[in-house]
């Protein structure tokens, strides 16, 4: 008391002795949650992760983060459904992020500037055989080759790249983009053997001494239909005519083409056709919303003059014209006939109906369960046969060359679990990043940016690429569309709005931390977090 | 509005900052070396939107002045809050005396400042609505009318919080407190009353007067940032909404700030020598009932005897507010 001065009894002091933390009954806590993008990519691609370094500029790092998962970038970017931007929370504001564009821009900036993969891992000593060098061959042979195994791809094709070259028309996927990335996969290390059809895979383990086999030969059987026809009827099947597309002799189909079926197959060769300078009709039972296609490959054929008759089955073939029966919808959906013909001029009929798998490689091996004519394979990819794994078109799934990226993915990792006599663990899952979890306040508006056309008069007459791609700036734009859903973008926001200043910012790259000595629990940051990266947890009380 | 916008930038505009904008380009709030002029352990309740206001404000002040502050006290939440006896959170030198005479303070400081020559040294005054409003009126508008070169802020949380939410001069219609309508079915305030206090501080003319919301950071920062460059006198009217007062959760207090900015009843705006030169647009235009039923304090225009117009009243006073100061994104401020 004495040496105070006049009136004071205690001793002067800073409220940080007052730890207001004990006023606590929820605690905010830092989480990262699952972007919907990334829960919604069939390759299992950490879609957030490359566009917050390519939101930097950072290209190069963003593409690595990238092919990280996914060795085909720029095909990706090509020829991928984007699923990721059906599930893009950003769909919900204005337009989804274009990650399709962002990838492609991405993959051909690697081209252009020539980046190559990090080194492989240290040689396991291990020897694995990949039969196909379709996506999810080439997928499992990259990912296999980074983790150290000995790789090589027999492929029964005159070229690489399976549905991807022999599939997919060149004004969706240039070679020149294909043959960049197989190359760059092949220069890890991998070794590739064309024209090598694998007869019988026990054998060709044993004559080449590997311990594990992928098998991903794909489905390249197009499908038949009984159609009555006459002795000159041209009937092919859509898979020989894009197959044939590739090669020296081109197709020889007439003038009026006829194509049976109303997927992606279907279209593209309708498209393909177009090009060569005939007159398709797509003939479909069922439609347009029922197609299997993607509607924006329909629209664009239509856009390109391709006729679709919608209902309608093909009755009989015969020299130089068919005869088609309309039908009409049930109450189930399904098309019924209703006795109405019509007749149709075709020098050709090309069915794509559909793909069937060539299983001769597979005779007398014990163990395995073939269903549908597809190969079934436990969750580890694995089929009933140890050792021997298979994935893309060959197992049953969805028939995209995306979906066969993630097969090979993840059948790279079990294999190297099995090698190494474990059992590969994905890492558990972090809860979904939904729109509710976001503050949209925060986000400018920014609509997408539009990846330009080919003149129509071109997509009728050339072979050259329909769809554009993005420069550098309007690439740079689309990747900050991004609302980054459910992990810290380093906003500043948390730490701004906390009116008990109880947020350390621990710099560039480090994120936030609370001071729970004075975290009052308002649960201001939580409410004023733009991508919902923090959440309130109930204290033990 | 003079605070830039940063165009393509996820978020660069809204967030208090951004980890792909240039330093020089984040606001106060974000920068690691911010001087927290209010510091943790404070007594202010959870979410509360005054003390948030106030080191944005403060903090703002002292980024622009490099330092060189002496803060002056109205009685009120912030002064009970942020300094019981013998603890104080402030971090800048700090004076507290009356409830109504925190800007003759402050005008004592400015003077004696003058006389030792100290230019550098600028000076502030705060309080909350009751003691700016009502019982600091008459020392603020001699402030004003001498053009004493202080900075007041003004807190508004509409009523006088920390002695138990009663009314005060600058509570809105309708809103409901401890002392509206004692008597009678009635619980909020009435219409036809209350103050008005930027555009009073626009009626003596003074160099700056500015509104500003907890909701929007780099239009308050800039806001206070411009005052401080001005000498003589200047207001800042700081919306802050109260999560105890107003019935309303801890964690929406800026919810709350940002809808009376959309839905035009609090307007932001500034004005130089009596005339408003400019005004934060609204975003995405929402009705009143968007503002009023969150919070308790209407509850009682809302539900099973509910008042419509009353809250027509509220939308006319608010499509007002929009008309009066050009708060859409097409009109001319």
């Amino acid at each position: 008391m004495a040496n105070k001065p006049f009136a004071i009894t205690l001793k002067p002091g800073t409220s940080l002795n007052n730890l207001t933390g004990s006023w606590r009954t929820a605690r905010p806590v830092y989480l990262d949650r699952l972007p919907p993008c990334n829960n919604a990519c069939p390759a299992g691609e950490d879609i957030q992760g490359w566009l917050f370094h390519a939101e930097s500029g950072d290209y190069e790092q963003a593409w690595r983060a990238l092919v990280e998962n996914n060795p085909l970038p720029a095909v990706m970017g090509r020829v991928c459904y984007h699923p990721c931007e059906s599930a893009c929370n950003r769909g919900q504001l204005d337009s989804s992020v274009g990650i399709n564009s962002v990838e492609r821009f991405l993959g051909d900036e690697a081209i252009r500037r020539g980046w190559k993969f990090a080194a492989a891992a240290a040689a396991s000593g291990k020897k694995v055989l990949v039969v196909g060098a379709g996506p999810s061959g080439l997928s499992a042979a990259y990912h296999l080759a980074r983790m150290g195994h000995k790789v090589e791809i027999q492929e029964a094709g005159p070229l690489a790249g399976g549905m991807m070259r022999f599939g997919i028309p060149k004004y969706r996927l240039p070679r020149e983009v294909l043959d960049a990335e197989v190359q760059r996969i092949l220069d890890l290390g991998v070794t590739l053997k064309l024209n090598c059809k694998v007869a019988h895979i026990e054998q060709s383990m044993q004559d080449g001494g590997f311990d594990a086999a992928f098998l991903a030969v794909g489905a390249h059987i197009g499908k038949r239909a009984m159609i009555p026809a006459g002795d000159a009827a041209h009937i092919v099947d859509a898979v020989s005519v894009l197959r044939s597309m590739e090669g020296e002799d081109k197709p020889m189909l007439g003038r009026k083409v006829v194509v049976y079926g109303g997927g992606n197959t279907a279209v593209d060769v309708a498209r393909t056709v177009k090009r060569m300078g005939a007159e398709p009709i797509i003939v479909y039972r069922r439609t347009r919303d029922k197609a299997p296609a993607h509607d924006f490959e329909i629209e664009e054929a239509l856009q390109e003059g391709v006729m679709i008759k919608w209902l309608s089955t093909i009755k009989q073939a015969g020299d130089s014209s068919i005869t088609i029966e309309k039908m009409a919808l049930d109450d189930k959906g399904f098309p019924q006939p209703t006795g109405e013909f019509e007749t149709l001029e075709a020098d050709s009929v090309v069915l794509a109906l559909g793909q069937d798998v060539d299983l001769s490689l597979l005779d007398g091996l014990p163990g395995l369960e073939i269903k549908n004519g597809t190969v079934q394979v436990a969750p580890n990819m694995m089929t009933g046969h140890a050792g021997i794994f298979a994935g893309g078109d060959m197992v049953p799934s969805e028939r995209t060359v995306t979906v066969a990226v993630g097969h090979g993915k993840k059948a790279a990792r079990n294999i190297d679990a099995w090698l190494r006599g474990t059992a590969y663990q994905p890492a558990p899952k972090h809860e979904l990043a939904e729109a509710g979890n976001l503050n949209t306040w925060y986000y400018s508006d920014a609509d997408k940016t539009v990846r330009p056309m080919l003149d129509i008069i071109r997509r009728q007459t050339s072979f050259d690429e329909v769809q554009g791609g993005l420069d550098e700036t309007t690439a740079l734009f689309e990747a900050r569309r991004c609302l980054s859903c459910g992990n810290c973008f380093e906003c500043d926001n948390c730490y701004g709005v906390c009116p008990d200043n109880a947020v350390i910012k621990l710099g560039p790259g480090k994120r936030f931390e609370f001071k729970y000595d004075y975290c009052k629990g308002c649960g201001l940051c939580v409410a004023e977090c733009p991508c919902g990266a923090i959440k309130m947890v109930p204290e033990d009380i | 509005m003079g605070f830039q916008t940063v165009k393509f930038y996820q978020t660069g505009t809204f967030t208090v900052g951004n980890r792909l904008l240039a330093p020089d380009e984040r606001s106060v709030q974000a920068g690691e070396m911010r001087s927290n002029s209010i510091s943790s352990g404070h007594r202010a309740c959870q979410g509360c939107g005054e003390a948030l206001g106030a080191r944005y404000a403060i903090d703002a002040a002292m980024a622009e002045s490099n330092g060189q502050l002496i803060a002056a006290n109205a009685t009120g939440c912030l002064e009970v809050f942020s300094t019981p006896y013998p603890e104080s959170s402030w971090q800048v030198p700090w004076i507290h005396s009356l409830f109504g005479n925190a800007p003759a303070v402050a005008t004592g400081i400015a003077a004696a400042l003058k006389v030792k020559g100290k230019h550098d040294v600028r000076v502030v005054a705060q309080g909350g609505d009751g003691g700016t409003t009502d019982i600091g009126f008459g020392c603020l508008s001699g402030m004003f009318e001498r053009n004493d070169d202080v900075l007041y802020i003004c807190y508004d949380n509409e009523a006088y919080m920390n002695t138990g939410v009663q009314r005060s001069s600058a509570t809105p219609p309708a809103a409901r407190t401890a002392t509206t309508m004692p008597v009678g079915n009635e619980p909020g305030n009435v219409f036809g009353q209350g103050k008005n206090l930027p555009e009073i501080a626009m009626a003596h003319g003074i160099p700056y007067v500015a509104t500003a919301t907890v909701a929007d950071l780099r239009d308050l920062e800039y806001k206070v940032r411009k005052a401080m460059k001005i000498r003589g006198a200047r207001y800042i009217q700081i919306f802050v909404p109260c999560p105890l007062g107003w019935g309303t959760a801890s964690d929406a207090t800026i919810l709350m700030a940002r809808l009376a900015k959309e839905t035009g009843t609090f307007p932001v705006f500034e004005a130089e020598y009596g005339e408003v030169t400019g005004v934060l647009k609204i975003r995405n235009k929402l009705p009143v009932e968007e503002y009023l039923k969150p919070q308790k304090r209407f509850a009682h225009l809302f539900g099973k005897h509910a008042h419509p117009e009353m809250i027509a009243r509220l939308q006319a006073i608010a499509d007002r507010n929009i008309r009066k100061y050009g708060l859409l994104q097409d009109q001319e401020s």
